[in-house]
């Protein structure tokens, strides 16, 4: 059973880490504000996801594994709110600062 | 090599880079970016290192708060910075001055070096004397127990600082409210998130507070998560600052650092010495201190990067 929980836990760590640099790569690669913002946050939101969801079986408990599931969901929030507003201020032409 | 110690090479050579760039780069607030990369960065070394209270303050106090403070200041800036940037100091100048931060790097660096190895601790002392204080977090124990006249000069310092920044205020705005009053739209994103998140924010920020007796946490950190609360709900409309001028603010401000001299003090009378907490209340004394504290340090943090007055106080 642990080892099968290991497997899990691995790949789903990886395949978070292949999102977080596809997200990277599009960062650094895509030509405007908003196409690369679509990258960071898209990519980066189900990248961490992915880690979270392969570090719940080692998380020790279920208020441990709760507090990391509540992690990710700021996470998100905090993510699609400063997305927006930069989103908006690289709409209206301005760059912020 | 191992994973960690590959992991630790690279997160020293991040660190290093980042903070070469933010001393190279020519722009203002790409190094300001820069910093705030860095002392997250810095944060995770903490974690690599077992130091997570420090881990949780450099996240807080170093990347986040200064982080904000120094984009203010950043955008202010602004204007004057193509006129700053022309009158460049010349070659000797900033030759003296790399000179000399070299200098001081590697005083420092030849401190580190030099220390024997394993170096001087007193972390047995500490860990075998934790019991009779009633703490489970030794860090707590060290800045409330047995160093707690840096706490206190620690705690007056910030209340300071925030002085010094009310008195760039000219006169006629004196007592007035401190920064410009912040307009969002009521429906908009800013808003929104200014009306989900405080609710968490408030009971994590307690949590921090109350958890730092015996896991890693304290009334920084926790000040910190309220004030950026405040500051959420000041900057999408919601609220405003009060003016400097209220006795309450004033009150408030005072109350953390009275209250840790008062106790301070009555350790002479009741423990034979200064800062020393009466056999088994220590644990009960540092608690009372720390909740005096966490609305001090709270407004103290948020008026800091609201600012100097910029507003007439109201009649």
């Amino acid at each position: 059973m642990t080892v099968f929980l290991d497997i899990f836990t691995a790949a789903a760590v990886s395949a978070g880490a292949f999102f977080f640099l596809a997200g990277s790569v599009g960062l650094l690669r895509f030509p405007d504000t908003l196409s690369r913002l679509h990258a960071l946050t898209k990519a980066d939101n189900v990248g961490l996801g992915l880690v979270i969801l392969g570090l719940l079986p080692g998380a020790g408990g279920l208020l441990a594994a709760l507090k990391l599931v509540v992690v990710w969901l700021l996470v998100l929030l905090a993510s699609a709110m400063v997305s927006q507003m930069i989103a908006r201020v690289a709409r209206r032409g301005g760059s912020p600062l | 090599m191992t994973v960690a110690s590959a992991l630790a090479l690279v997160l020293a050579l991040l660190l290093v880079s980042i903070a070469a760039w933010t001393v190279v780069t020519r722009r203002t607030f790409a190094a300001v970016e820069g910093f705030v990369a860095y002392g997250l960065l810095l944060s995770i070394a903490w974690v690599a290192l077992n130091a997570i209270d420090v881990a949780l303050t450099e996240a807080a106090i170093g990347a986040g708060l200064t982080g904000v403070l120094l984009i203010g200041a950043a955008a202010r800036l602004r204007t004057t910075e193509a006129a700053l940037s022309a009158e460049r100091p010349g070659a000797p100048l900033r030759g003296l001055a790399a000179a000399a931060s070299a200098a001081v790097a590697g005083a420092i660096a030849i401190g580190v070096l030099s220390l024997p190895d394993p170096a001087p601790t007193l972390a047995p002392a500490v860990a075998e004397h934790l019991p009779s204080i009633g703490l489970g977090n030794a860090v707590t124990a060290v800045l409330l127990a047995y160093r707690g006249i840096d706490t206190l000069l620690e705690s007056i310092v910030v209340v300071f600082a925030l002085i010094g920044v009310w008195s760039l205020a000219p006169d006629h705005l004196w007592g007035g409210y401190p920064g410009p009053r912040q307009y969002a739209d009521p429906n908009g994103i800013l808003a929104y998130l200014a009306r989900l998140l405080p609710p968490i924010g408030i009971i994590v920020g307690l949590y921090i507070f109350w958890v730092g007796a015996d896991l890693p946490g304290g009334k920084f950190q926790g000040a910190t998560i309220l004030a950026a609360m405040w500051l959420l709900a000041v900057m999408a409309g919601l609220a405003d600052a009060p003016p400097i001028s209220r006795t309450w603010l004033r009150i408030l401000l005072v109350a953390g650092p009275l209250l840790f001299i008062a106790i301070g003090f009555a350790g002479a009378l009741t423990a034979g010495a200064v800062l020393a907490y009466p056999d088994g209340y220590a644990k009960l004394m540092i608690k009372v201190i720390e909740a005096a504290l966490v609305p001090t340090l709270t407004l103290t943090l948020a008026l800091l990067v609201a600012g100097a007055p910029e507003r007439t106080a109201p009649r």
